[in-house]
């Protein structure tokens, strides 16, 4: 239903020339994948998809076009990058046309894959219900089970300032509860949290993929490749792993959306989001900001308030 | 040995001051003979708001066991603002990584400003102590 009125329009969108190019999510041969697609003729639309693995944050792709028109599918977290990017000035030739389509929440596939025993070959969506088939099982499983955790926690899914809306607005949901690992990890003392986030960042393999992924990491030379200064060591050790995810993280202060697409994109399992999650928490709490409402609110780090907590100040 | 170690361990805390007024705050402080510990390593830099978190992590994984960042009052920052803006970047990073698990004391910030010598050097005891009761840094620093 979704998936015909969004091809429609794309094609719409297409034909009439006001974009030059629609970034979408397509099929894929995995189950419980979708792929980023590149529709640029109208008679390309029909591979566009919409359902409950469409994961990606599309807006990462939008630094590489920045010279046409382009239209990007997206969620409400995606809408929300935009919008973030917008005040960064990152669309100095072209505003993206945003198609949005309020966000039912999309399912984590680790979580499925955990859930059964042996390798997925099918995966179809009816509903609210997941049929899940391999070699030898076929299991029925409820949608709403295997949530991304992001997502369990978003509150704002339907896309803001979209220029184009398919289908109905979803009810904002109130915030129901904070990011689990985050209130989890905020009842302990400092020496198990440093513990929890030692293990966890010590699978890294520094591949970067969150960074990859990431629409708001878009410098044109990180601070990890920058070589003079140079900020830290190309090395697996303890504290260098630190010392890259703390940072990583900061640099999302006041920006990151909450999309998750840093730990959706990690090969290696690494709860990311409850550090970006924190940040967003304390920013909300001491600048009352929420990444990607105001498309005029400058970000937290970009201005000051005379007034501004200073408790912490000898 | 390691006792021994111990007992002669003396904790090492950097400490960016502001030109304006932190800088010129120690500086009086020792013009007027004012004593405070000899831990601290300074940095001057232009401004409080000139200090990237960058250089605070740095500085706890190249061996510092405490960080103070100090600056001129509020309203009194020589470039009208600098002080607010870098205010934000430490209450933010203050608390990611106290969430991390890096004890609070470890990163300080204070205001201190050219006419005051002897808060600077209180400030400093006071970070000194602090630090001194957490120990030597030992989960972030490079081997």
């Amino acid at each position: 239903m979704i998936q015909q009125k969004l091809r429609e329009k794309a094609k719409e969108l297409l034909s009439s020339k006001t974009v030059d190019l629609i970034i979408g999510y397509g099929s894929w041969t995995l189950p419980l994948r979708t792929t980023p697609v590149f529709i640029r003729a109208p008679e390309g639309v029909e591979s566009l998809v919409w359902n409950s693995f469409c994961e990606n944050n599309l807006t990462t792709y939008l630094h590489k076009f920045s010279r046409l028109k382009v239209g990007v599918v997206v969620k409400g977290c995606d809408a929300r990058s935009v919008t973030a990017l917008g005040l960064e000035k990152r669309f100095p030739n072209h505003r993206p046309l945003l198609i949005g389509i309020p966000c039912q929440r999309m399912v984590d596939r680790k979580k499925v894959k955990k859930a059964v025993k042996g390798e997925i070959l099918q995966a179809v969506e009816q509903g609210e219900l997941l049929l899940v088939k391999g070699e030898d099982f076929n299991v029925t499983l409820k949608r709403e089970d295997f949530l991304y955790s992001v997502c369990q926690v978003c509150t704002h899914r339907t896309p803001l300032h979209a220029d184009v809306l398919i289908g109905d607005p979803v009810e904002e949901s109130p915030l129901v509860d904070l990011h689990p690992d985050v209130k989890a990890l905020e009842g302990k003392s400092p020496e198990e949290r440093w513990e929890f986030f030692q293990k966890e960042i010590s699978r890294c393999i520094r591949c970067y993929a969150c960074r990859e992924a990431c629409p708001m990491c878009y410098c044109s030379e990180c601070f990890v490749d920058s070589s003079r200064p140079r900020w830290i060591e190309k090395s697996l050790s303890p504290s260098d792993l630190a010392f890259y995810h703390i940072v990583r993280a900061y640099h999302q202060t006041g920006r990151c959306t909450g999309c998750g697409a840093c730990e959706r994109a990690c090969p290696m399992d690494i709860r990311l989001t409850h550090l970006t999650q924190k940040l967003n928490q304390e920013v909300k709490g001491l600048y009352g900001f929420e990444t990607g409402i105001q498309p005029e609110t400058l970000p937290p780090l970009s201005t000051f308030n005379p007034e501004d907590e200073q408790e912490f100040i000898k | 040995m390691e006792n021994e170690s111990i007992t002669t361990w003396e904790p090492k805390i950097l400490a960016f001051l502001c030109n304006w007024c932190s800088y010129a705050g120690a500086d009086l402080a020792g013009t007027s003979r004012i004593q405070y510990p000899p831990n601290i390593r300074v940095i001057r830099v232009p401004c409080s708001g000139r200090i990237n978190p960058l250089f605070i992590l740095k500085a706890l994984q190249s061996g510092m066991d405490g960080v103070l960042v100090s600056g001129c009052h509020p309203g009194d920052c020589h470039y009208l603002s600098g002080n607010y803006v870098g205010r934000r970047k430490s209450a933010t990073l203050k608390q990611f990584l106290e969430y991390l698990g890096v004890e609070k004391s470890r990163v300080q910030f204070s205001w201190v400003s050219a006419a005051e010598g002897v808060k600077f050097s209180q400030v400093i005891q006071e970070v000194t102590e602090d630090v001194r009761k957490l120990g030597p840094l030992k989960n972030f620093v490079k081997r």
